[in-house]
């Protein structure tokens, strides 16, 4: 079955959704969408710091993003600039020293447009393998601390006033965020990671009551977007990476239309008294 | 107030905590403590140091100075002063309940109905008024059964007649659990007179002792002005009657009042008000309640006025 790569694709496609569901719902309810940006951005950095040590791909990617992370950690602390100027700086140096770097590095050939935008054709067997262990480690540590990590998420000191402990919580979003960059690179590609983070969770918010239900219900939408680009670029021969996210933002749009009628039905025939 | 043990336990004690920022000091050589079964409230204007003085006392930041020693195993319910939930967030009253532990559906409507709304179980938390969101927060800080309840302004964005029924709400909890509270108020017109202890803070504990004593000792009448202290009064609350939560008023004796009760002889006649005369126009007490209470709504008009 894994033999034809348009099956591979879809497999490797709905893995990821299936995880980037949940995990861009923490994104869209902490505010951190331009975070998670300027953490995809990074990654071109450490695809050229990669080939430069000669270490794993994935590895390199999953280094600086997660440095990148604690370098704003550090630079909020510091308190000297906002949020938005130091993730606008970090952003955007990092994505030019990338291709900076990628441009000295003549000895090795790398498929820019495919970092930058996504291969997800060419998924191979152990990338599958990489995406499936990788997504369920993700998913496995988002349900075992999904209460401190919401918690932590409606409010830091009462998290901390009540015993739990919101840092741990922040640094795990962190390096699980990360994580799902490193692996949803070759998928939808660096500029468009964020927008299979964001567009699921902010269309799954309409039809949801519960943050469980959020969560869920983004995975299905992310996962139906990964199913419906796919068709469509073999269909209309587009890119993948994009015309995935631009299925994604048909099922926002529809959810505009049609979402708050759909909840309105549900919480009427649902009989609660609100 | 009689319902403290002789010798029931320290929750917390700080003594001498201070934070400083930026070179200032935002509170310093704070000492407090909550014993089990007490209501101490924290007053003092805006930027005196009330949240951070009761974030340093449960843990949540780390004093400059001083040092706090909270009881072993202390379970702490806490409603912070700011906390709104993103329209991201789907969160349902039920949902919010279990927020920092897992209870049971029971449990959970319990809680709820110990603050009087069980009936919005299933609203989400951005569609309620500012009085059920502080009430359901108040029942999401006790349903863990905390020893220490600490609430930051539980009363914002209530009316008055809701400022009211919280604070007895409040009451009733501590009765009924034993727990001690920390309460912070910037309200200087209805602090509590089950309050066993106020502390005045201004970045340093001003004045302390009970509701009447701090009124009228000279140093909170410097903080706050002669004026503060003229409109600021003391409720005491003989609890014959509820405020239930759609409007109607049980009496003590079960009887369910309809709407529109009369405000002549239904149970507010029992309520002593404590004005303080001094400077006011009235020399005399006035004998008919009403007439009072629209006095009362003046100067508290007038107040406000003056604010802006």
């Amino acid at each position: 079955m894994l033999d034809d790569f348009f099956v591979r694709a879809l497999v490797a496609g709905v893995g990821l959704a299936v995880v980037t569901g949940p995990l861009g719902c923490f994104i869209v309810w902490r505010r951190m969408a331009y975070f998670g940006d300027t953490m995809a951005h990074s990654a071109l950095l450490g695809v050229a710091l990669a080939f430069l040590f000669d270490i794993n791909l994935i590895l390199g990617v999953f280094l600086v993003a997660a440095l990148v992370s604690i370098a704003l950690i550090l630079l909020q602390r510091r308190g000297a600039l906002s949020t938005d100027a130091l993730l606008g700086i970090l952003s955007h140096s990092t994505l030019a020293l990338g291709l900076v770097m990628v441009a000295f590095m003549t000895w090795v050939r790398i498929d820019l447009m495919g970092f930058l935008f996504g291969d997800i054709l060419a998924v191979s067997r152990p990338d599958i393998l990489v995406i499936y262990a990788g997504g369920a480690l993700i998913l496995g540590l988002l349900i075992w601390m999904w209460r401190p990590l919401l918690a932590a998420t409606v409010s830091s000191e009462l998290a901390e006033a009540e015993g739990l402990r919101p840092e741990v919580s922040r640094v795990v979003l962190m390096l699980l965020m990360a994580c799902v960059i490193a692996i949803a690179m070759k998928i939808v590609g660096i500029l468009l990671i964020t927008a299979l983070l964001i567009i699921p969770a902010a269309t799954a918010r309409r039809f949801a009551g519960t943050p469980e239900q959020m969560a869920v219900t983004a995975s299905f939408l992310g996962a139906a977007a990964v199913v419906g680009g796919l068709f469509g670029s073999l269909r209309f021969d587009t890119p993948s990476g994009p015309s995935i996210v631009v299925a994604a933002l048909a099922f926002f749009l529809l959810s505009l239309l049609y979402g708050g009628r759909l909840k309105a039905r549900l919480t009427a025939s649902n009989g609660s008294s609100t | 107030m009689g319902q403290t043990a002789p010798a029931s336990k320290t929750l917390v004690e700080a003594r001498g905590i201070g934070l400083r920022r930026a070179g200032r000091w935002l509170v310093s050589g704070v000492d407090l403590a909550v014993k089990a079964g007490e209501i101490v409230t924290l007053i003092g204007p805006n930027g005196s140091g009330k949240s951070t003085t009761a974030k340093i006392t449960i843990g949540i930041q780390k004093p400059d100075s001083g040092q706090v020693t909270r009881a072993k195993g202390l379970r702490i319910g806490y409603v912070p002063q700011k906390l709104t939930i993103d329209w991201t967030l789907p969160l349902t009253v039920t949902r919010l309940m279990t927020l920092t532990g897992r209870y049971s559906k029971p449990e959970v409507m319990q809680a709820l109905e110990e603050v009087g709304i069980a009936h919005l179980a299933q609203a989400e938390v951005q569609h309620l008024s500012g009085g059920e969101f502080q009430r359901a927060l108040l029942a999401r800080a006790m349903i863990g059964k905390p020893d220490l309840l600490v609430l930051d302004e539980p009363v914002q964005g209530v009316d008055f007649a809701g400022e009211v029924a919280l604070y007895n709400l409040i009451r009733e909890i501590r009765d009924r659990t034993g727990c001690g509270i920390l309460l912070i108020s910037h309200d200087l017109h209805v602090v509590m007179a089950e309050t066993d202890t106020v502390v005045c803070l201004n970045g340093h504990v001003c004045c302390r002792g009970t509701p009447e004593s701090v009124v009228a000792s000279p140093e909170y009448l410097q903080l706050f002005g002669s004026r503060a202290a003229e409109t600021l009064a003391v409720y005491r609350h003989h609890h014959d009657h509820t405020h239930l939560p759609d409007g109607r008023v049980q009496r003590a004796d079960g009887v369910i009042l309809g709407d529109g009760h009369a405000h002549g002889d239904h149970a507010h006649c029992d309520h002593s008000h404590q004005v303080p005369l001094e400077g006011g126009a009235d020399a005399e007490p006035l004998p008919d309640h009403t007439q009072r209470e629209t006095q009362e709504d003046q100067t508290r008009e007038s107040e406000a006025a003056n604010a802006r």
